[in-house]
C-alpha cells in the first residue's frame, strides 16, 4: 500500500478498493513501527486521523469525489493546527496548542485530507540538516547515519520511508527542495505569494512559502491544486487565477529551452552529483529539449544577502515570543525585562539566537545601510539575473545541493552549514518557483535535480518534472529501510 | 566591520535575550564568521539600484475600515502562561 503514489491511492479509494480508514490505519501503524528510529514526527494525531478517515469514507459514500478525500497527509510542525500542538521544532512552543488553523490546513480539511501528524523540523525552520530541532535530529531513511536535510527534514524522511503518501513543508532558502533532494522525493517550492502564509509560523516573511513534498510531480500537482490561491488573510498572497496543475502534465517537451547556469556547476560541486545531473539533462535532450549555458552572475552573493535579510526579518517576527501571551515562560521572573530575557534565553536554541542577534545587529543604528539596505539592493540584482535568463530559456536546471546528504554531526560551524544552500537560496530572494526531482544516487544517497521557472510557472515545472518521471525510474526507488519496516 | 562583544551585548539587550559571559564570547566568534561572509556584499557596486523588499513588487491592498474579526479572548488566552480575569499577568511594572 505504502509503495503507491498519492495519485494511485486516490484512484483505489475512488474505486472503493480500500477505505480511507484502512489506508489511514496502515500508515499510522507504519509510523508506530518505524518512527522510533527515524524521529520524523513530533506529534502523531492517531485519534483525530481515524475520525477524519471515517468522515471521509462517509462523505465518499454520500458522493464526495475530491481526489484528496480520504488521503493521509503529514504537516510540518510549522502549520498551525487547531487543538493540536504546533511546536515549530522549538522548546519555546513546546506547550503551544494552536487556537486556529492555517489556511493550508483549512483547505486540506475541506478537501477531505487526513492529518496523520506534525513532522519534525529545524527550530523555527532555521537549518539545513534538521539537527537544530528541540525534538532531536531526524535520520535519513536511505542511510541512518546521514541527515535528511532541512528544515523540512521530517516531512521528507516520512515520505521517503513510506510513513505518509505526501507531506507539506515550507521553503525559505531551500527547506523543501534540499531535503527532497537528500531523501529522494519530489518537492516543490511555489512562487512567493502563490500559497497563503496565514497560520504558518513566520520565519522570514518576504521569503517563506509552503509547498508539497511527495513521490512524484503528478502527486505534487494534485496537492498544489488544493492549497494554491489568494487569501484575504495573507496580504502578500497573490490574486491570480489558479490553473489546474494536473492538466498540463502530459504536454510534450519538444522545443523546450533549458538553461544550465554556469555558476551552478562550478567549484564545490561534488563531481558525482554533477555527473548525475548532467545525465538527467541528457534525458531531456532525448525528449526533444535544447540545452544551452546561461549565467546568473550574482549567484555567489545570494548567501551573504540572505544572511542579512532572513535574520533581519526573523529578529522582528520572533519578537512576539515574550513569555506573556503564549509559549515558554521562565520561573520566578524578577521584573518584566527579566521575564522577557530569561523566557527567550531558555526557549530558543543556539541557531535561532544567532539569527536573532545577527538580525538585531544589522538592523541597528549605524549598521542598517551597510547591511540591510545593501542586501536588498543585491536582492534586486539577483532577481534580475533570473529575469534575464528567462528571456532566453524556459527553465533552468542544476543540482539542488552541491552534495548528497552529509553525515549527522558533520557540519560543526554555522557558515559551513549555510554554504550548503548555494543553489536554492537565490530562488527565494527572487521569489520564483523551483522543484527538486530524484535523478540518481551517489552510493546509497539520492541526488536531486533542481528545475527553476519564472514567476507563476508551476504548471510548466510540474510538466517538465513529470515528463522526466515518465522517462526514468529514480522516483520509484525505495530505501531498504522502508521494506524492513513493512 | 569587526564585531566586538559590546555589539553582541547591545543586540542581545535590544532583542531581550539573556546572555551569559560564556555565551557572549561564543556568539562573538560565531557572529564574526557570519558577518565576514556577509561582508562580500561590499564588493558589489549597487549605486542607483533600488532596494527590493518584496519579490513581486506588490503593493499593499486596501480594504474597507470595518470590523471583520470577532472577539475570541477566551480562546486566545487558553494558550497563555498566566491569566486572571481576562488579563495577562506579568511581574509588577510600577511600584
Amino acid at each position: 500500500m505504502h509503495d503507491k503514489t498519492l495519485t494511485q491511492l486516490a484512484a483505489a479509494l475512488q474505486k472503493s478498493e480500500l477505505s480511507s480508514r484502512e489506508l489511514t490505519a496502515h500508515y499510522l501503524q507504519r509510523i508506530e513501527k518505524a518512527d522510533a528510529t527515524l524521529n520524523s514526527f513530533i506529534s502523531v494525531t492517531t485519534e483525530q486521523a481515524l475520525t477524519q478517515a471515517d468522515a471521509a469514507d462517509q462523505a465518499r459514500a454520500r458522493g464526495k469525489t475530491n481526489l484528496l478525500n480520504g488521503i493521509p497527509l503529514a504537516l510540518k510542525d510549522i502549520f498551525c493546527t487547531q487543538g493540536i500542538k504546533t511546536s515549530c521544532g522549538s522548546k519555546m512552543l513546546d506547550n503551544f496548542v494552536a487556537p486556529y488553523n492555517a489556511t493550508v490546513v483549512e483547505k486540506l480539511n475541506e478537501a477531505g485530507g487526513i492529518t496523520l501528524g506534525k513532522t519534525n523540523m529545524d527550530e523555527f525552520a532555521m537549518g539545513s540538516s534538521n539537527e537544530n530541532s528541540h525534538y532531536g535530529p531526524v535520520k535519513n531513511p536511505w542511510d541512518l547515519s546521514a541527515v535528511p536535510g532541512g528544515s523540512s527534514g521530517g516531512s521528507a524522511a516520512a515520505v521517503a520511508a513510506g510513513l505518509t503518501p505526501a507531506a507539506f513543508g515550507t521553503d525559505t532558502g531551500g527547506s523543501i527542495r534540499q531535503p527532497a533532494s537528500f531523501c529522494g522525493i519530489t518537492g516543490l517550492k511555489p512562487t512567493y505569494g502563490r500559497v497563503s502564509r496565514y497560520g504558518i509560523i513566520a520565519y522570514a516573511s518576504s521569503l517563506d512559502q509552503a509547498g508539497p513534498m511527495a513521490r512524484t510531480a503528478e502527486d505534487c500537482a494534485h496537492l498544489l491544486n488544493v492549497i494554491a490561491g489568494h487569501d484575504a488573510r495573507d496580504s502578500t498572497s497573490v490574486a491570480r487565477v489558479v490553473p489546474d496543475y494536473a492538466e498540463a502534465l502530459n504536454a510534450p517537451l519538444s522545443g523546450l529551452k533549458i538553461g544550465l547556469p554556469v555558476e551552478y556547476f562550478g567549484d564545490g560541486l561534488d563531481p558525482d552529483v554533477e555527473k548525475a545531473v548532467r545525465e538527467a539533462v541528457k534525458v531531456y535532450e532525448s525528449l526533444g529539449a535544447s540545452v544551452r549555458e546561461v549565467s546568473l552572475p550574482h549567484t555567489h552573493y545570494a548567501i551573504p544577502a540572505y544572511y542579512v535579510i532572513a535574520p533581519a526579518e526573523a529578529s522582528s517576527n520572533l519578537s512576539r515570543y515574550d513569555g506573556v501571551r503564549f509559549g515558554h515562560r521562565c520561573e520566578n521572573p524578577e521584573d518584566l525585562i527579566d521575564l522577557y530575557k530569561r523566557s527567550r534565553d531558555e526557549g530558543f536554541g543556539n541557531e535561532v539566537k544567532r539569527r536573532i542577534l545577527i538580525g538585531t545587529h544589522t538592523l541597528s543604528e549605524g549598521f542598517f545601510d551597510a547591511y540591510y539596505k545593501k542586501a536588498q539592493q543585491v536582492r534586486r540584482l539577483i532577481r534580475q539575473d533570473f529575469l534575464n535568463a528567462f528571456k532566453d530559456v524556459d527553465v533552468l536546471m542544476g543540482p539542488a545541493s552541491p552534495t548528497t546528504a552529509f553525515e549527522l554531526g558533520a557540519k560543526k560551524d554555522p557558515v559551513s552549514m549555510y554554504l550548503q544552500d548555494i543553489y536554492t537560496i537565490a530562488v527565494n530572494l527572487a521569489g520564483i518557483p523551483g522543484i527538486s526531482v530524484p535523478a540518481g544516487f551517489v552510493g546509497n544517497r539520492p541526488v536531486g535535480l533542481q528545475i527553476l521557472g519564472t514567476h507563476f510557472a508551476e504548471a510548466q515545472l510540474l510538466n517538465v518534472a513529470h515528463q522526466f518521471q515518465q522517462a526514468t525510474d529514480w522516483h520509484q526507488k525505495r530505501p531498504a529501510f522502508a521494506e524492513e519496516t513493512a | 566591520m569587526a564585531l566586538e562583544e559590546t555589539h553582541v551585548r547591545r543586540a542581545a539587550h535590544l532583542a531581550r535575550l539573556a546572555i551569559s559571559d560564556d555565551q557572549a564570547s561564543r556568539f562573538v566568534d560565531d557572529l564574526s564568521q557570519i558577518l565576514d561572509m556577509v561582508d562580500q556584499l561590499q564588493r558589489i557596486d549597487t549605486d542607483g539600484v533600488a532596494p527590493l523588499a518584496h519579490p513581486l513588487d506588490a503593493t499593499q491592498r486596501l480594504r474597507a475600515d470595518e470590523v471583520t474579526e470577532t472577539n475570541q479572548r477566551d480562546t486566545f488566552q487558553r494558550c497563555a502562561p498566566v491569566v486572571e480575569d481576562g488579563l495577562y499577568l506579568v511581574p509588577r511594572v510600577v511600584e
